[in-house]
């Protein structure tokens, strides 16, 4: 086994773990952290792949900002001390079945399609550099980018507007 | 630099993916907890962001991480949105419980 | 011009009745009915003219007013034939239709809706007009149905009676199912023959091989449409029910013009009749049965229009016995002169109940000889006529029927002579008990006793002449009548010179309506016999007072199951219905219901079944390649 092999396997029981107990743990704090784990798992990902560009940004916006936020919103409501009550059993029941199915039917499909390359071949240039990246975002898909701007833009503003406090009726 | 996907292979990637995809939907119809359920959802969406990487490696194409690059965007709106409703609803009725929220019921 | 003439002809009485509907309110009583009077006068006057013109040269007319129909092959325009059968029925009906509408404007003088029967009157008047111009089956037919419209309006004229309203059902129900008949016939011909124009009827029935089976079927089938109308067996108690309407309206309609349309019918259409021997035979049969039976029954009745109304339709069974015996002349003869004594009788029992002030029943009148007298000559002089008394015109037209039965076939004859046997009897009887002896009647109504006004008696007075001298038009001798219809019928009827069988069987003939008067005259004015109240009728006399139940035994067999089946269709099969179709709406709000537990807006339930759909569909794309 290639070092790399072993590494690769240890990053996605990392991701795996971290993700089931994202969702077991009952403490919402715990979760949080977990999910950050998670996140930071996935960089390492990204990193043996060479995205360099994207390990950071996923570094930087998820683990740095989404999850920042998470955890202040859980703070907001004073989630700590966790008490919640199960759904029924049936629904979990439900629930467990259901990611088995979901589960299997992906797995299934994904490996009996058929790949296009039965070798992988690298083409030796460069294809995922930030200067690759940049011009690739700038040249063909400027509109796209542009439009995201204006995403984030309108996301801004009904976040400001959502969360105003009603000063009237209360 | 040699291909990585020579020494793991794609379907390896794609086991891990679609696993971490699942055990998002799980999250999703398991907790009660409106925050543990965006916390899955989040997990959902890196599952994607992860294979598309995977597969960006395997056509040696910029394309694939592009599309990450946007994907994330829109995450990160979508977090900011759907926390701000969350708070809303919080301030509303006192409780995160998805299950309250019955309004629509019939 | 001639086109005018025609349009003026047809359409005037309809102008009457336009008038009458929308002023003849607005009008006084006695212009309303002058209004009438004058347009049917105007349409009697044209007939003369047309008919002078056709007697002296002799061209029948035929105008086209419009194309109608046009399909494939099958043609058909609304067009007048003006010829010698048409003309001679427009004379008399619009001859004695301007007599009735006449004696109307005083009979009906202290009816408050005056303009409304002159309306019905001018309408039926327009209608029989167009049946009996018609050129072809199908304009007939608009003037058949019309006349059985007219007539169900005017037996239920006093609508406020049920009775009369229940009456006039069953005249208008039972033309109906006659009318069935004659459809079925006219789609069989011309399905046949691609037309319905009697003269290309006529020449495609002469041209080739016809389907005599088929074309049996359609005579057959005009024949029942006869029967309806004219009141024969078995379709015939409309027409006692149908006394019900106003005198005026019994006489026009129900003895000198609508019943006859039949005859008319069967005489149009001689041609097809004559290659249908079976048929004839059929006719021959029910003609004389009928005028058997309905003899029969006349013979006890008591109300005065009942006694007539049988007696019209026993001469009607007269009438078809000589059609179906071929002598289409001897039976348009005989509607004729019984068009005019008919009426005169119909008219004369009028100005008699209109003395009474409503009374119709015979044994409350008597001795009625002194007080109006010009009714009752009239009257006699019409009873003489129906008798066959020489030399009045009943006798003449009656005689060639019997003549014609005798050559045919005996027991028809025989059927016939007792028809005729009875009918001397029982009208003799009718004018005993309302002419002679003593006056059975109230004292009040004994005060009151008085001759009819004018109006009523002229019409009395020309129509008893014409049952005087009617008999001229056809003497055995001069046969205007028949040299006149030549050109209308195909067979050609050779004409009897008066040899001793004749004389033998005019002798017989007279002998048994003077044995008849014998009879009626021992019993009622000898014996002084009145007949009992109703409920003292007894015995074999009961079955024959009450029709031979033969109105029960419809009632049993037809209307009684009817009305169970409507019965049952309403009390069961419309609500099933309704139950049946509402419950789809149950249904569906049941689905809708149990839809509803769906939508619970538990967001948990939303997203299992996202997901689940979700597989499902990468599922089906994924093996579905």
């Amino acid at each position: 086994m290639s070092p790399i092999t072993l590494i690769f396997y240890f990053l996605s029981a990392i991701t795996l773990a971290s993700a089931f107990l994202t969702i077991y743990s009952k403490n919402p704090i715990h979760s949080a952290i977990y999910l950050v784990i998670c996140m930071v798992s996935i960089v390492g990902h990204y990193l043996m792949f060479n995205a360099q560009f994207l390990a950071l940004v996923q570094l930087i916006v998820y683990a740095g900002a989404i999850m920042v936020l998470f955890l202040f919103t859980i703070m907001l409501m004073n989630l700590n001390k966790e008490d919640e009550v199960h759904k029924p059993r049936i629904t979990r029941l439900g629930a467990i079945v259901v990611f088995v199915i979901t589960s299997i039917i992906l797995v299934s499909i994904f490996i009996h399609s058929k790949t296009i390359m039965g070798d992988y071949d690298t083409s030796g240039e460069d294809f995922q550099s930030i200067r690759k990246l940049g011009q690739v975002l700038l040249n063909e898909y400027m509109v796209p980018f542009e439009f995201a701007s204006i995403l984030l833009l309108v996301a801004m503003i009904g976040v400001v507007l959502l969360s105003k406090k009603e000063k009237t009726e209360k | 630099m040699n291909n990585i996907l020579n020494q793991i292979g794609i379907e390896n990637y794609i086991f891990l993916s679609v696993l971490l995809f699942c055990i998002g939907v799980f999250g999703v119809l398991y907790r009660r907890n409106a925050i543990i359920v965006f916390m899955s959802i989040e997990i959902m969406l890196n599952a994607v962001n992860l294979l598309f990487v995977a597969f960006s490696t395997y056509h040696q194409d910029a394309e694939g991480q592009v599309f990450v690059f946007f994907s994330m965007a829109v995450a990160a709106a979508e977090v900011a949105v759907g926390l701000a409703i969350l708070v809303s609803v919080y301030r509303n009725l006192g409780s995160i419980d998805i299950d309250n929220l019955k309004n629509l019921k019939g | 011009m001639e086109t005018n003439l025609a349009l003026v002809l047809l359409l005037s009485p309809f102008v009457g009745f336009l008038f009458n509907i929308f002023f003849g309110k607005k009008v006084s009583r006695t212009v309303s009915g002058a209004i009438g009077t004058f347009t049917v006068v105007v349409s009697f006057l044209m007939s003369i003219c047309f008919f002078a013109q056709l007697n002296q040269n002799g061209k029948a007319i035929e105008l086209s007013l419009f194309d109608w129909i046009s399909v494939h092959n099958f043609k058909l325009d609304f067009g007048i034939l003006l010829d010698q059968l048409s003309l001679l029925w427009l004379l008399f009906v619009t001859g004695i239709g301007s007599l009735i509408h006449l004696y109307s404007i005083s009979y009906m003088h202290d009816d408050e809706h005056m303009h409304k029967f002159f309306a019905y009157l001018n309408l039926f008047v327009f209608f029989m007009i167009t049946l009996v111009v018609g050129s072809n089956l199908l304009v007939m037919f608009i003037g058949w149905e019309g006349v059985g419209l007219c007539s169900y309006l005017l037996i239920g004229f006093w609508y406020k009676n049920q009775d009369y309203n229940d009456a006039a059902k069953k005249a208008f129900i039972m033309n109906r199912i006659g009318d069935l008949g004659f459809l079925i016939g006219m789609f069989i011909l011309a399905t046949m023959f691609s037309t319905l124009n009697y003269s290309e009827l006529k020449h495609a029935v002469a041209a080739g091989d016809v389907n005599t089976a088929l074309l049996g079927v359609a005579a057959l089938c005009l024949f029942i449409g006869a029967t309806g109308k004219s009141a024969q067996l078995p379709l015939y108690t409309w027409l006692p029910d149908a006394m019900a309407g106003p005198t005026p309206v019994s006489a026009l309609i129900h003895a000198a013009t609508m019943v006859t349309a039949g005859i008319f019918m069967i005489t149009r259409m001689n041609f097809v009749f004559d290659l249908t021997p079976e048929i004839q035979n059929i006719i021959a049969i029910v003609g004389a049965a009928t005028a058997l039976v309905a003899a029969s029954i006349g013979l006890l009745q008591n109300d005065i229009k009942k006694v007539l109304a049988y007696s019209t339709v026993s001469q009607l069974g007269l009438m078809f016995l000589a059609l179906g015996l071929g002598a289409y002349n001897v039976a348009v003869f005989h509607v004729i002169t019984h068009a005019f004594f008919k009426a005169c009788l119909f008219l004369g029992s009028g100005s008699v109940i209109h003395g009474l002030h409503g009374e119709q029943d015979m044994r409350k009148m008597g001795g009625l000889r002194k007080a109006m007298p010009i009714t009752y000559i009239t009257m006699l002089i019409s009873t003489l006529a129906i008798s066959g008394i020489f030399p009045f015109a009943g006798f003449w037209s009656k005689d060639e029927i019997l003549m014609v039965a005798f050559e045919h076939n005996k027991v028809l004859w025989v059927v016939a002579s007792i028809a005729s046997i009875m009918t001397a009897f029982y009208m003799f009887r009718l004018m005993y008990l309302t002419f002679f002896k003593d006056f059975r009647g109230t004292e009040e109504q004994k005060h009151h006793l008085h001759e009819s006004p004018s109006l009523i008696t002229i019409p009395l007075i020309i129509l008893a002449l014409l049952a005087l001298v009617g008999g001229a038009i056809n003497l055995p001798g001069s046969t205007w009548l028949n040299h006149f219809l030549e050109p209308i019928l195909v067979a050609k009827h050779e004409e009897h010179a008066l040899g001793s069988n004749e004389y033998m069987l005019m002798g017989i003939a007279l002998a048994g309506a003077l044995v008849g008067i014998a009879m009626a005259y021992a019993k009622y004015i000898k014996q002084s016999f009145v007949p009992k109240e109703d409920a003292a009728i007894t015995g074999f006399n009961k079955t024959i007072y009450n029709k031979y139940y033969v109105d029960e035994f419809y009632t049993f067999l037809i209307v009684t199951p009817i009305n169970g089946l409507a019965n049952f269709f309403r009390t069961t099969l419309e609500p099933a219905l309704g139950k049946a179709v509402f419950s789809l709406g149950s249904a569906a709000n049941g689905l809708g219901t149990q839809g509803k537990k769906l939508q619970n807006g538990n967001i948990g339930l939303y997203l299992f079944v996202f997901v689940i759909g979700v597989c499902a569909i990468i599922t089906y794309l994924f093996i579905a390649q």
